[in-house]
């Protein structure tokens, strides 16, 4: 069974297609790299997923029907890490965390021991032990993203979304969030829908790469099919060159229009 | 769960924001000011003969004799009108505090949404078609106070199709404009009704009795049990609406249900002491700053303090030009419109910290 399954998923906003005809099917553990240049529809796509805007077609997690599942138990199934998360700056870091256990709450309920648990159990795993009890405000740019990663994960969701988790970081922090993520991906058999910016990136750590151009997807397969000269050249309206450094990883480079614009 | 069963390994997980010893510190703040103001006043009472009057309408008898007039003061006059001061300033904090958390305003309280125009239409509709049914008042304030804020947020809501918390503000001011207009001209067509109006909308506690206390403890109760029971909702709502709604819960539906209680308990106090205004904004404010921004703290500690508040404010009211009484609105004006401005500038400084 799929890990998630789009049928004929489109989006609208006041009737211009944002998202239109998307079929995909994600097998358990696949890490899927949305790309595509800016307006493409990677963000609304993830915000279809887990419903923050309306779509037309079908969403299936783990078999279950999004448009079906209760709020809650759509965020057992999926978590979702936005681009800019809004953070409550005067919160304190362990308290942010178990915002995630929130779907596994009653409506009036408070966290029980075994929820504070497995949030600092993930503060640990993501090397902010030290930090629990420091205000949100406090942390650094690098200590938030992992922060907020902490809390997706706190939902237990199979299922997690990424949208542009790296924007913000600087090149070595980019490296190690997402290291974190794929060995989380190895050992809890994550299915992971990441979209990215950086293509290196996304060639280095996807598993699949889907290729968005104005709201279709365009191009899909492994990275290696998927990010060549030619088809980024053709999408991303640039002039591309897409190389293989010593240990054979893609590396995307940008190419100058010597000449300058005609 | 799986991923609990190492929790061993490490230091343990620290626990939940906690509210017990804020609590407990507003409830000791609680009972010092409500004997204190029971006891000052025009007739000096001691605070033993308080005691001595408070415990034997509880069934205890403690040693000593007290007059049968200063039982009556303590009984009749002085504690109705403390207890009701302590309901009503215990509401609107309360009321305050969980309107900031669903629109995430810091600024936001019950009367931003039309409760106070609302309640002012309905009592002067009141007083100038009935003036001698004084128990008219309250309910028609009430009434006001309901519809006003229902016409809000259907108004909110219409605007794009579902309500935000921005185009649920916008309709609020839009709403109390209204009906501000409409008791405005309804005041200046009955000017001979003007003292009456004019006194309840300064807001009083000045002719507070039991039956006051009765009418409003139920509508009080119900709303604290509820806007308690969302304090952690209220904390998950600090990420954004989208953000929560993600972690599986319905923004609209916590505020929807929040607003309503809110309301409720608000437009019941409003009825009996008239429009008291600040408080909502004052006491949580206080509260965030010396304790914490956690909902599961501000909500409670806020309750209790309140109730302390809006009794100093009132013995202010009755002793600091005594023996003729200053509006109980007027006190809590003079401290908030200050406060008002020194909030806005902390809150300019730490951008988006609230």
């Amino acid at each position: 069974m799929s890990a998630l399954e789009l049928r004929g998923l489109a989006v609208s906003y006041d009737g211009v297609a944002a998202l239109c005809g998307i079929d995909y099917a994600l097998a358990p553990g696949t890490w899927l790299g949305l790309i595509g240049a800016n307006g493409a529809g990677k963000s609304t796509l993830l915000r279809a997923l887990v419903r923050l805007v309306a779509y037309q077609g079908t969403v299936r997690v783990g078999g279950a029907e999004v448009a079906r599942l209760s709020r809650r138990r759509l965020a057992q199934q999926v978590a979702f890490v936005p681009q800019t998360p809004e953070l409550p700056r005067e919160m304190r870091a362990i308290d942010y965390v178990a915002l995630g256990r929130t779907p596994y709450l009653g409506y009036f309920a408070a966290e029980r021991p075994a929820d504070r648990r497995v949030g600092h159990e993930l503060l640990a795993r993501l090397g902010l032990d030290a930090l629990a009890e420091r205000p949100v405000g406090a942390l650094s740019g690098g200590e938030v993203q992992r922060l907020v990663l902490a809390r997706a994960l706190a939902q237990e969701a199979p299922v997690l979304l990424l949208d542009e988790p790296t924007s913000a970081l600087d090149l070595g922090r980019r490296v190690e969030a997402l290291e974190l993520v794929d060995q989380l991906r190895a050992e809890r058999g994550l299915t992971v829908v990441a979209a990215m910016h950086d293509l290196t990136l996304a060639g280095q750590f996807a598993t699949e790469v889907a290729l968005l151009d104005h709201g279709r997807l365009v191009r899909t397969g492994t990275p290696d099919a998927v990010l060549t000269d030619a088809e980024l050249g053709r999408y991303f309206g640039a002039s591309v060159r897409v190389l293989r450094d010593d240990d054979g990883d893609l590396v995307v480079v940008p190419r100058r229009q010597r000449g300058g614009p005609s | 769960m799986r991923s609990g069963e190492h929790a061993g390994d490490g230091a343990p997980a620290p626990p939940p924001v906690s509210a017990t010893r804020p609590v407990l510190v507003a409830l000791a703040v609680l009972v010092v000011v409500t004997l204190a103001a029971t006891a000052i006043g025009p007739a000096d009472l001691s605070l033993a003969t308080v005691a001595r009057v408070v415990a034997g309408h509880v069934g205890l008898h403690l040693p000593g004799r007290v007059s049968a007039i200063d039982q009556a003061i303590v009984w009749q006059i002085r504690l109705p009108r403390v207890v009701l001061g302590g309901l009503v300033g215990a509401m609107l904090a309360l009321g305050g505090a969980s309107y900031q958390g669903v629109f995430r305003n810091p600024l936001a309280d019950p009367y931003l949404l039309g409760v106070a125009a609302g309640a002012g239409l309905g009592a002067t509709i009141a007083i100038v078609s009935a003036s001698r049914a004084t128990y008219l008042l309250p309910l028609a304030a009430f009434a006001g106070g309901v519809v006003a804020v229902s016409l809000t947020y259907l108004v909110g809501a219409r605007a794009n199709g579902y309500a935000t918390s921005a185009s649920i503000i916008l309709a609020g001011v839009a709403v109390a404009a209204v009906f501000t207009a409409l008791q405005t001209n309804i005041q200046q067509q009955h000017a001979a009704d003007l003292q009456p109006v004019y006194s309840w909308i300064l807001g009083s506690l000045s002719v507070a009795t039991w039956s006051d206390v009765r009418l409003i403890v139920p509508y009080v109760a119900l709303s604290t049990v509820v806007l308690l029971g969302h304090r952690r909702l209220l904390d998950v709502l600090r990420v954004g609406e989208e953000e929560a709604t993600s972690l599986g819960v319905d923004p609209r539906r916590v505020r929807l249900t929040v607003v309503a209680a809110a309301t409720l308990g608000t437009a019941a106090a409003v009825s009996v002491s008239g429009l008291v205004g600040f408080v909502g904004i004052i006491v949580p404010h206080v509260v965030r700053l010396t304790t914490n921004a956690s909902y599961r703290v501000v909500l409670p500690v806020s309750l209790i303090s309140g109730a302390s508040f809006l009794i100093l404010a009132d013995l202010g009211a009755r002793m600091l030009d005594a023996p003729a009484e200053i509006p109980l609105g007027v006190v809590t004006a003079f401290i908030g419109g200050p406060f008002f401005i020194f909030v806005l500038r902390s809150r300019r400084s730490r951008q988006g910290t609230l």
